[in-house]
């Protein structure tokens, strides 16, 4: 590649010359930069994963379709958790506080963020919602993000691991469909396999697209109805926690 | 979907380089988009105009770099250029890649007055 523009066309002469990069205009002059369009998210990123580390606070960054089932699973998770550790729960949606409401039922602090037309949660939206909830220290933040496989998977928001959840009514082709949400992911949660029975899915195809895409990624099979696969994927957070958190 | 708030990211970043390195007008700005990078070029093209409306970014040519997306195969090791985060490696057609580029999403350059 050519060194001096990228263009890929290093070879190419004009009367013999290396050929000759457009220079700025008269009176204008050019400024290199060298910056990530997404510096500024990540480096308010940085600084939530730096405040959480402080207070020995595991966040996890919940993504997943609409309809996956995310908010019955964390409404189960906080009630196996409770008394063990405290969850506070940070809730993304276009719009309502539908899903808040669902979690300050169970008894854990819950902030809804509303994006409006954002598509996303973003690392600024976060770090406000961690000043109003005030996480104890040692405790556990779970933030759900936007029902989107698309866009949050490029926004960090300073979390410890993003783990992404799909339910089997989906379909198994959902992570070479949306391979940059299961690249970014540390744990797989398949949700709803209780209805395996039910469906044509095939688990063993779905887990070797995800492992295409991301070789490493940790897989809980789970049902937030019945309760199955629980007590393993509240094992994982309770490993995920800073060890001087854990009293 | 999320570009223009990319752009609208990118715009206050550019300035704050406005006041640190004495700029006031961008002419053209040079955008480096990995193929594997989660935005979409047309897309970065359209929000482009509405997100720098009104600031010193407005009327600027935008001029976007597509880089290509490179990975090493895990079976055979071999360095080779992939289309998708699940293509098998073209060299020995059976191995995963693991993507070493191609993701980038960056400003190049500047041309400002």
């Amino acid at each position: 590649m050519c060194t001096t523009c990228g263009c890929g066309q290093a070879d190419l002469t004009l009367d013999g010359r290396p050929h000759v990069h457009d220079a700025p205009r008269p009176g204008r002059r050019r400024v290199s930069l060298e910056q990530n369009l997404l510096a500024r998210n990540d480096a308010l990123a940085a600084a939530n994963r730096q405040r959480l580390a402080e207070q020995g606070i595991l966040a996890l960054n919940l993504v997943s379709s609409p309809g996956s089932g995310k908010t019955t699973l964390l409404e189960q998770t906080i009630r196996r958790l409770q008394g063990r550790v405290a969850v506070s729960v940070i809730e993304g949606d276009q719009q309502t506080s539908q899903d808040a409401d669902r979690i300050r039922a169970t008894g854990a602090p819950a902030l809804q963020i509303n994006t409006g037309k954002g598509c996303h949660l973003d690392a600024h939206m976060v770090g406000h919602a961690l000043e109003h909830l005030a996480p104890a220290e040692g405790s556990v933040v779970m933030i759900e993000n936007v029902g989107n496989l698309v866009c949050p998977a490029a926004f960090d928001l300073g979390e410890a691991a993003k783990v992404v959840i799909l339910s089997v009514t989906e379909g198994e082709d959902k992570p070479l469909k949306y391979p940059d949400m299961f690249a970014a992911s540390r744990l797989l949660l398949l949700n709803k396999v209780d209805l395996l029975p039910h469906l044509d899915f095939d688990v063993e195809r779905c887990l070797g697209y995800a492992r295409r895409i991301r070789p490493d990624l940790e897989v809980l099979r789970v049902s937030a109805r019945t309760g199955e696969g629980l007590d393993a994927w509240i094992a994982w957070i309770e490993a995920a926690r800073p060890v001087r958190a854990k009293g | 979907m999320h570009e223009l708030s990319l752009l609208e990211g990118l715009v206050q970043s550019l300035e704050a380089e406005a006041r640190d390195r004495g700029f006031s007008r961008i002419r053209r700005i040079r955008l480096e988009v990995g193929r594997l990078s989660s935005v979409e070029v047309e897309a970065l093209r359209f929000a482009f105009e509405p997100a720098t409306e009104g600031t010193l970014a407005e009327g600027a040519e935008l001029e976007i770099l597509e880089v290509p997306a490179k990975g090493t195969c895990r079976d055979c090791g071999a360095e080779v250029e992939v289309e998708a985060r699940f293509d098998f490696c073209p060299a020995c057609g059976t191995g995963f890649v693991a993507v070493t580029g191609g993701t980038e999403l960056r400003v190049k350059d500047l041309d400002v007055e």
